[in-house]
Formats: C-alpha cells, sequence, structure tokens
C-alpha cells in the first residue's frame, strides 16, 4: 500500500485516496473547432509511460482535495506531491 | 539423545488413523521420522510415495491435511511447520484407496501420456468428451487436498504497527541486526517464522559466540532484547509479502499449535507493518540434486537431516548415502556417523561421481552410483544453497548472479531496506553475525540514530557452507528413471528438455509450459536447479536466462487472516432509511441496492411477490402510493457560479429554470455516453438540489468535485451530499392531493400554483419539508423532503392519513414496473454506459444553445448518429408471455449459433395496469422498426415479439398533470 504524502494532510496511506489518472490535461476551452481525431486524443490517448508519471490523486477519505503526484510507474516511488495548478518540479537526480 | 525436544512430555497423535507418540517440542515431521514413518504422500501428477525432504518451509512433497473437527480441516500443510500437540490428527492428502496402497500410481506408468503440458496435445478428441470427461476424470485424478466444505468457525485478529527498523528473521544475521539497532535507540520488530527464535543456531553446532555456546548465547540476547520496551518479538510470525513503501504483511499464528485453544481465541493475527527501514535475513534454502530417483522416501537434504539429528534428536535412517556437490553434507554425514548412522557411501559430484537411479518403492534401499548399487535406507543430498530472496524480489529490488554463491542475490534495493547474512549469499556464522549487524547500524543510521561499532568474536564454528559446487549440479541426469526439479508439482528434468526442445526460450515461457515452480512452495527447491537444467539446453548461462518473478505469499497465507473481522454482518457496511423500521413491521421484504436495503415490495397474508406488486400497483394508480425514496443521491450545490456549473456539466440549459421548478437532468461522461440522471430543482438564484440515482450518488459527487476543483476554478461554488440529511417520502396516485392537504401548511397545492416539476418550502405537521411536485410513476405525485429525523414520523403520519383513501405502501419492484410502463429509463438497467440521449429517446433534455457541456463534442462523433445504433424501445411477446430481462433479440426466427443479435431485452415485468407483461429493449434501429415483429430466442424456441413506442400507459401523460 503506497504511502502517499498530501499536500495538505501529510503522509496518509493508499487507502485513504482515488486515483486521478494522467494530470495535466486540460480540457480544451471549445471542443467544437477540434477536429474528430484531436477529440479523441484528448478522450482516449494517454502517455502510459514507462517510468516517471505525473499523474493527479484525490484524498477522498481526508481532506477531498485533488493533487497532483510524481510517481515512478515501474518503482512506485512518489518523487513529488504538488497542488493542482502547479508545475511539476524539475527532474532530475536519483528519484 | 539430543534436540530441543521435551522428553518428559510424550504427545500422542494420529496418522492416517494410526496412533504415534511424539515428545513436545516436535513437528509432525520429526515426530514421523522419529516412528520410522517416512512415507507421507502420493505426488500430485504420478501418485509417487513421496517422503519428507526438508525441515522447513520450503518442504514440497509431506503435505498433510490437519483436522480438529468438522468445522477445522486445514489441507496442504507442510508437515514440517506443522507443531505437534496432544490430540493432533493429520491425513496424507492425494491417495486412494490409501496411502500405501494408492491406485493413483497408475498414472506413474501412464506418464508417457502425461508430459509437461499434455492437455494441450492429448484428450481433444471428440469434442465433447472433453468437458464431459476427459476434463472431470483429470481434475479428480490431480490436486492434492481437498478444499474444506464446512465454513471457517475461527475467528482472526488484524493490527497495523509502525517502527523504526522491521528485520525479517531471528537467525544470527537477525538478531546482530535487531540488537544493533535496538541498542542505537531504534523501534524495531523482530519477526521469525518458526517457534522459537534463532534460526541457524538451533540446529545444534558447537560453535561458540563471545565465549559462549550459541544456545546459551541466544537466550542471552533474546532476554536482553526482551528488556526494551522498544523491541517486539513475532514468532510464528511468517513475513508473507512486501508492499510498496515499506508496507509488509505479516502472518501471526497464535493456536494452531495448540492442543486446546481457547474458546474465541483469533487463530491468527494479520500484521500491516510500515517500518521506515526494513532489514531482511531471510536465510537461505538448501537445493537438491536432480538425478533419477531423487524423490523417494528417504531421499532428503543433507541440513535437513542434521536438523532433525540435532534439534529433534531423531536419526533419519541407520545407514546413509551422501550425495553431495558442496562440503556442507560432508558436515552432515560426520554429525550423523557420531550419531550411530552408517555411511555407506559418499558421492561427491564435483570428483566425478554420478548416480544413475536409486531403488525402493515406499523406502529407498539403495543407490546406483557409477555401476554399483549401495544399500541404504537413506539418502542425504546437497546442491548448495540458494539465498531466500523472495521478499527482497517482491519489494522490486534488483538480483544479480553471483558466481561465486551460483545463485541469484540481491543487488540494488527499491525500498528503504537492506538483506544481511545467507539471503544475500554470506554464509556462516562469524559472517552472519557481522553482516547483520552492519546492516542493523545502517538501519538505524538511516532513520537518524548515532551507532557505534560492535564485533562478535566466534570459535570453533564448522567450515562455513560453501555453496559453489564445482561441477554443474544440473547435469542431465544420465540413467533411467524420473529426476525430478519441482517434486510438488512432478516435473522432471526431461519435462524440462522437452520444452526447450519444443521451442520455448523464455524462462517465464517454461515456467508456464511446464508448470515448474508454480506450486505451493513457489520453486523455493526447485527454482535454481530448473534454471540451470534450461541454460545448459539452450547454450546460455544462467544470468543470461534470467529468473521468474517472486509472488506473494511467500507461503499461502489463510483467507481467514485477510478477511480478518469483514466477514458475515461485518462484510460490508448495511445502510438503512430513517423509515426502515416502518418497512421491518410492516413485513416488507428487502433487497440489497448497493449498501442500501431498501424495501422490495410488502406481501400481505398469503401474497408471493407477484400478487404483491400487482396489489401495490392497482393501488398507486388507482388512488394512492406511499414510498421511501430517501436513498437516491442529494447533493447541494450552491453559490454565485452554481447555474453555470451546471450547465456546463449536465446536457440541460438551466439558465432559464426559475427558482421553484425543477427539471429531469442527465449528465453525460465526456465521451458522451449516458453516465447518471436524476431531477435538478432550483431553489433559489444561486441554490440547486441535484439528485442522482441510488447507486450514482457517491461518483456523481466524484465528477462534480473534479470539474470543480481541477477545470473549473473560475466558478464559485461548493457542493455538499445531503443523501442522509433528508428523509424522502413519495406519495403518488390520484388522491395523492387530497392526503396530503390537510397536512401541509405554507404551500398551495392546486395545480396551478404547484404544477408538475415545482418546488417549494414549507411545512409538514409542523416540520420543515422541501415539497417536489415530481413523478415517477406517471401519476399525480409528490416527494416530501425532511430532515432525517423527521422522516419516520412523517411517513407514519401520512400512512394515517391516508387510510380512508386506501394508501398503500410499495417497494422498488412496483416502483420498476410503474416507470417501465411509462418508458422511463433507469440508468444502468436500460443503459449500460453505451447509450447516448438519442439512444434512450432523451434528446429532448439537451439544451439547444449551449454552446458546450460534458459529452457535447463527443455526440457529434459519426458512430455516435449512425441510425443502426441501439435505441430504446417497448417489445411485447405475441403469446402474452414474460421476456426474460438480457435476452436477446434478433431479426429472423430459426437463426443457427452465432446468430445476428441486434438487441436486447433491459427491463420486463408483469403489468397489472395493462393485464399483460410489458418489456423495454434496446435494439439496433429500434425507433424505425415501430410495429415491425423481431425475435427473442430462448433455449425453448424462438419468441414473437411486436415492436412498439417505450411507452404503454397514458401515452399522452395527462395522469402527471392532474
Amino acid at each position: 500500500m503506497l504511502l502517499i504524502d498530501c499536500p495538505y494532510c501529510g503522509p496518509r496511506p493508499e487507502i485513504e485516496f482515488s486515483y486521478g489518472g494522467q494530470a495535466h490535461l486540460a480540457r480544451p476551452t471549445r471542443p467544437a473547432e477540434l477536429d474528430d481525431q484531436q477529440w479523441v486524443e484528448y478522450l482516449y490517448l494517454r502517455a502510459n509511460p514507462r517510468g516517471p508519471h505525473a499523474e493527479r490523486w484525490r484524498h477522498l477519505r481526508g481532506c477531498g482535495r485533488f493533487f497532483n503526484a510524481l510517481r515512478d510507474t515501474t518503482t512506485d516511488r512518489i518523487a513529488a506531491t504538488y497542488r493542482i495548478g502547479e508545475k511539476p518540479p524539475a527532474r532530475g537526480g536519483a528519484p | 539423545m539430543g534436540g530441543r525436544v521435551d522428553r518428559s512430555r510424550p504427545l500422542q497423535f494420529r496418522f492416517d488413523g494410526r496412533s504415534l507418540e511424539g515428545l513436545q517440542g516436535d513437528t509432525l515431521a520429526s515426530a514421523l521420522l522419529a516412528n520410522g514413518v517416512h512415507l507421507a504422500g502420493r505426488s500430485f501428477k504420478y501418485h509417487r510415495p513421496r517422503g519428507i525432504m526438508t525441515a522447513g518451509a520450503e518442504e514440497p512433497s509431506a503435505l498433510v491435511t490437519v483436522r480438529r473437527d468438522a468445522g477445522r480441516e486445514t489441507p496442504n500443510l507442510r508437515a514440517t511447520q506443522v507443531e505437534l500437540y496432544e490430540g493432533l490428527a493429520a491425513e496424507s492428502q492425494n491417495r486412494w484407496p490409501s496411502l500405501a496402497f494408492d491406485f493413483g500410481r497408475l498414472n506413474d506408468f501412464l506418464s508417457p501420456l502425461f508430459p509437461a503440458g499434455f492437455y494441450y496435445k492429448t484428450f481433444m478428441w471428440p469434442r465433447g468428451a472433453w468437458a464431459a470427461l476427459y476434463e472431470p476424470l483429470i481434475r479428480r485424478a490431480a490436486g492434492l487436498g481437498k478444499a474444506p466444505r464446512q465454513p471457517d468457525p475461527d475467528s482472526y485478529a488484524q493490527r497495523f504497527a509502525h517502527c523504526d527498523v522491521l528485520v525479517v528473521g531471528a537467525g544470527p544475521a537477525g538478531l546482530a541486526a535487531a540488537r544493533a539497532a535496538l541498542g542505537a535507540g531504534a523501534r524495531v520488530i523482530l519477526c521469525d517464522e518458526q517457534a522459537e527464535p534463532g534460526g541457524s543456531l538451533l540446529d545444534g553446532a558447537a560453535a561458540r559466540i563471545d565465549g559462549q555456546d550459541q544456545t546459551v548465547w541466544l537466550a542471552q540476547a533474546l532476554a536482553e532484547l526482551a528488556g526494551s520496551a522498544r523491541f517486539t518479538l513475532l514468532s510464528r510470525t511468517t513475513a508473507f509479502g512486501y508492499f510498496p513503501h515499506n508496507h509488509l504483511g505479516l502472518v501471526e499464528r497464535l493456536t494452531d499449535h495448540l492442543a486446546d485453544p481457547p474458546d474465541g481465541a483469533a487463530r491468527e493475527r494479520l500484521w500491516q507493518v510500515r517500518a521506515r527501514e526494513v532489514v531482511l535475513a531471510a536465510g537461505a534454502i538448501e537445493q537438491p540434486l536432480v538425478f533419477p530417483g531423487n524423490d523417494r522416501p528417504g531421499v532428503m537434504l543433507a541440513g535437513a537431516a542434521r536438523t532433525y539429528l540435532n534439534r529433534y534428536g531423531v536419526r533419519a535412517g541407520t545407514r546413509a548415502v551422501v550425495v553431495t556437490s558442496t562440503d556442507a553434507a560432508l558436515d552432515a554425514a560426520r554429525e550423523l556417523e557420531a550419531a550411530g548412522v552408517e555411511i555407506a557411501a559418499i558421492a561427491d559430484l564435483r570428483a566425478g561421481a554420478t548416480v544413475t537411479g536409486t531403488r525402493g518403492g515406499q523406502r529407498v534401499s539403495g543407490v546406483e552410483i557409477g555401476g554399483r548399487t549401495v544399500a541404504c535406507d537413506l539418502v542425504l543430498m546437497s546442491g548448495g544453497f540458494a539465498p531466500c530472496v523472495h521478499l527482497f524480489s517482491q519489494s522490486r529490488g534488483r538480483l544479480t548472479w553471483s558466481d561465486a554463491a551460483r545463485a541469484f542475490v540481491p543487488s540494488s534495493s527499491a525500498e528503504r531496506e537492506r538483506s544481511a547474512g545467507a539471503c544475500r549469499g554470506v554464509y556462516g556464522l562469524a559472517a552472519a553475525l557481522a553482516d547483520g549487524t552492519a546492516a542493523g547500524f545502517a538501519a538505524a543510521e538511516a532513520c537518524g540514530f548515532r551507532t557505534s561499532a560492535r564485533r562478535y568474536s566466534v570459535s570453533g564454528e564448522q567450515a562455513a557452507r560453501k555453496a559453489a559446487p564445482a561441477a554443474p549440479k544440473s547435469s542431465s541426469p544420465a540413467g533411467s528413471g524420473k529426476a525430478f526439479v519441482d517434486f510438488q508439482n512432478d516435473v522432471t528434468a526431461a519435462d524440462l528438455a522437452l520444452a526447450a526442445q519444443e521451442g520455448f526460450r523464455s524462462i517465464e515461457h517454461v515456467k508456464r509450459y511446464t508448470t515448474v515452480g508454480m506450486a505451493t512452495d513457489q520453486g523455493k527447491t526447485s527454482n535454481l536447479n530448473a534454471l540451470g537444467l534450461v541454460a545448459a539446453r539452450l547454450g546460455k548461462s544462467v544470468p543470461e536466462v534470467g529468473h521468474t518473478t517472486f509472488r506473494m505469499p511467500y507461503t499461502p497465507v489463510t483467507f481467514g487472516a485477510l478477511a480478518g473481522l469483514a466477514r458475515g454482518d461485518l462484510f460490508d457496511p448495511v445502510r438503512t432509511t430513517p423509515m426502515h423500521e416502518s418497512a421491518v413491521v410492516r413485513g416488507a421484504v428487502f433487497e440489497d441496492v448497493g449498501q442500501w436495503k431498501r424495501a422490495r415490495y410488502f406481501p400481505q397474508a398469503g401474497e408471493d411477490m407477484h400478487a404483491a406488486v400487482a396489489r401495490e400497483c392497482r393501488a398507486v394508480r388507482g388512488s394512492c402510493g406511499l414510498f421511501d425514496a430517501s436513498t437516491l443521491g442529494k447533493i447541494a450545490v450552491v453559490g454565485p457560479g452554481a447555474a453555470e456549473f451546471l450547465n456546463r456539466l449536465y446536457v440541460n440549459d438551466f439558465s432559464g429554470l426559475a427558482p421553484g421548478r425543477a427539471r429531469y437532468a442527465i449528465l453525460l461522461r465526456e465521451d458522451g455516453f449516458i453516465y447518471d440522471d436524476g431531477v435538478i430543482a432550483r431553489l433559489a438564484p444561486d441554490r440547486f438540489h441535484v439528485t442522482t440515482t441510488t447507486g450514482g450518488a457517491a461518483r456523481v459527487l466524484a465528477m462534480m468535485e473534479d470539474y470543480r476543483q481541477t477545470e473549473w476554478q473560475d466558478l464559485e461554488v461548493w457542493l455538499t451530499s445531503v443523501t442522509e440529511q433528508w428523509a424522502v417520502v413519495a406519495v403518488q396516485g390520484p388522491r395523492a392531493r387530497e392526503v396530503l392537504e390537510p397536512l401541509v401548511s405554507g404551500i398551495d397545492l392546486s395545480g396551478s400554483t404547484l404544477p408538475h416539476m415545482a418546488v417549494a418550502e414549507g411545512r409538514v405537521l409542523g416540520v420543515p419539508m422541501l415539497l417536489f411536485r415530481v413523478s415517477f410513476t406517471g401519476e399525480l405525485g409528490y416527494e416530501i423532503n425532511v430532515p432525517a429525523e423527521f422522516g419516520r414520523a412523517v411517513w407514519e403520519a401520512v400512512h394515517g392519513a391516508g387510510r380512508d383513501a386506501g394508501i398503500t405502501p410499495y417497494g422498488t419492484e412496483t416502483m420498476h414496473v410503474l416507470r417501465a410502463e411509462k418508458g422511463y429509463i433507469i440508468v444502468g438497467q436500460d443503459t449500460d454506459g453505451t447509450a447516448t440521449p438519442d439512444d434512450a429517446g432523451l434528446t429532448w433534455a439537451i439544451g439547444r444553445k449551449k454552446p458546450d457541456f460534458v459529452g457535447k463534442r463527443s455526440l457529434e462523433r459519426p458512430a455516435m448518429k449512425s441510425p443502426d445504433r441501439k435505441q430504446l424501445v417497448g417489445l411485447l411477446a405475441r403469446d402474452g408471455s414474460l421476456l426474460e430481462e438480457g435476452a436477446q433479440v434478433i431479426a429472423t426466427p430459426g437463426q443457427k449459433a452465432p446468430m445476428k443479435l441486434i438487441g436486447h431485452v433491459t427491463s420486463s415485468y408483469a403489468s397489472a395496469s395493462l393485464g399483460h407483461p410489458i418489456a423495454l429493449a434496446m435494439v439496433a434501429g429500434g425507433r424505425a422498426r415501430v410495429g415491425e415483429t423481431l425475435w427473442v430466442p430462448m433455449p425453448g424456441g424462438d419468441i414473437e415479439v411486436t415492436v412498439t413506442k417505450p411507452v404503454f400507459y397514458d401515452v399522452e401523460g395527462a395522469r402527471l398533470h392532474a
């Protein structure tokens, strides 16, 4: 069970959170102007990387807030957590 | 003589019905050997006689069923880990009619039919015979223990623990690590799977630590550790899983070793430990050698024979042959000889000896070495040691091949963890103590504690167990007879050769094809040998072949330990409405809707569900019905941005919704499919009351919060779940107004002031109320929302007030029928996550002028507008029969499978109002098919149906506006 550092509450066990998928996906402001392929990419295509992944979590059984996390999908190591609207911290150095 | 057993406390036990005697401190295995019993079971596939091969958790063959009573029968226990108690009753497995005479032995003689993967190649013809004959026979013939048939009567505890340093394994390395970390100031938990901590310190060696006999040193070290409040020792506790972020699962066995467990005592305790740092001191497992006939009872690991001698005082035989590629077996031979066992021969593979077979049926009687047969009743084999890297691998640490150790050892850690002692290829007592100390200090330092040096002086240590055999230990065995690699799954060297021959190159494929390493022992005594054989076959080195993934649990874990208290009534929370008792006293039959209990129908004397529902339906349409709608989700959406928020989210246009009015609303996912529906009422310009389906409440609120927090931070809006704050009493039927009017104050209930889909605040019987004029039945209807604490009283009062009008409580079944008669969908029943608003006939709800809402863009995709899409229609069976929900729809009768399916029945009910059954269905191009004849294929024949519009009753909707 992951130990996740909620930016508002501190480290809490994974069971208190719900997963929110890939982070930094901004809903297009004018969907009508996108063609079908572009819209499908927004709907379905995700990075699915092997390695660092910026993703969202929600502290559902805590403060209820969404936040972002940089988690390595192969090691489950969480390099950082940061608030919605913030940018992921610069990567560099060992995770 | 010797051993740690207590000769003053004999114990009686039974094995396969035979009474035997053992001693306190014995395991079942040591007690059987003490009685000269070697035959302990029959192998999985070939039913070969098997004995006791090891003295620990890695035992592959001596699997037994231990029975306390009808409810406490545990199969597949390793006899080497079953602690003996007075009255223990154990049975061997996988044999019939008896262990000594087992018909299944036939499989051994038919073995050319059963090589690895035989079921991919044989038993194929005739086709029908597989399901009817072959599979049942094969399943019955194979297998190990029998699964218990009774519910588990025992209770299981669970606990969470946090510590600075968790040490797994209480052998010398682990004890040294625990001492070091504890001494530096850390909080330490030390666990060990055995009843007595000490690991290899219990195996009878004559070494001295700091001047003391090693067992004396052990006792003192344990006493010293126990003196600290920062120390916890967990014995009989197996660490079975290493989960992310230093979260480990441990199972502590509490009562299985007791003759009379106290009533109500928990049988096991699951520990979930979150440790800042972990030290793995799990030891190493001795490996067997692969030669023909290496599986006979009486063939065991050299170290096991030594353990039985030194720890349990048992000589496993009288005349032994040693087959080895290490020095460790020679130490064992020396000790056995000193104890009176004759050593008949030593076959050292490093010196070129070859073993071509063994003799004997249910007990080994001889070994064929280099052309001659040496008589014996015990064979000691040692193929070196494999560091126990299971937990390390589960933690996703990287393994590397060590030529020195001839095994995989931990290299880089993925978690805050380090290994010490034999489990990382460091052998010998002095080395283990030093290694453990270093690891313990490192762990403590990583926690921020300051450490100092500590050294142990060790003398009299026997030659370190060298792991490296000079000759490859898995040379292709010459000689006839099966040479076993995986004893529990009956996988032979020939099977591995077959896999290589048939083109399997990846070790993961070889594993699955041959099932090597896939039994409950998880390859503890087979993985390394298998790798060696496969590598030799493929002409590669072992590291080039690689290794398979180690999976949890390390040893099997009971379901009970994992379930803990979450069983029976405590499996899932039960949610009940404020009116629950009112339904109970009226004899309601309940159904589960998610975690809620909802009254399904209210049978009166002599009524079955069909009769009760028919009566309830007639009552609602004829006069008045009373329904508990409290379980539906309710969300208060409040703020200056509330209207805009709902506009962006739902398909409807709320800008024109005046306060005091409500609207049927649909929520799509971004991909355009219906996600939920409900009624949204505007109470004030900045205040909305949103309802959801019962099952959708949580996910709708979650979706709302997602958009509110992460997409539309420009809007000032707050969301509050008020599902449990409001009790909802629904009154439906032509006499509903008449019943309610005398009870309501502050609201004029006439049709002009409170039309259909209006909402008003007032009081009912003096209690504050939010009154909705809404209907899910198609009749004149109201939903009274009162604070939850008044729900029951209001329900009872309305019921009393309506007696003259014949008011009738009705349940969810009637609710389903009435709404289906009107063609109102239920999201999740008539839709399945792939229905658009148009598919469900709900395009009218979409706000035409809205530039955007969630899902709108997706509705423009060509596939979403295809006329062939499944659309909601009604179906009426020509013969008046009741269609089955889920039944498929086809266009022409008499088709053979695979039929061309064009739709399915989503809802189907007997209708009292109409006098015949009705059904709703999703059918391809359904709306254009109204009036057509279609067919519903069933096992008894195709049912002819007519397609209708999905409204059956009061098509104009006049009754709603009464």
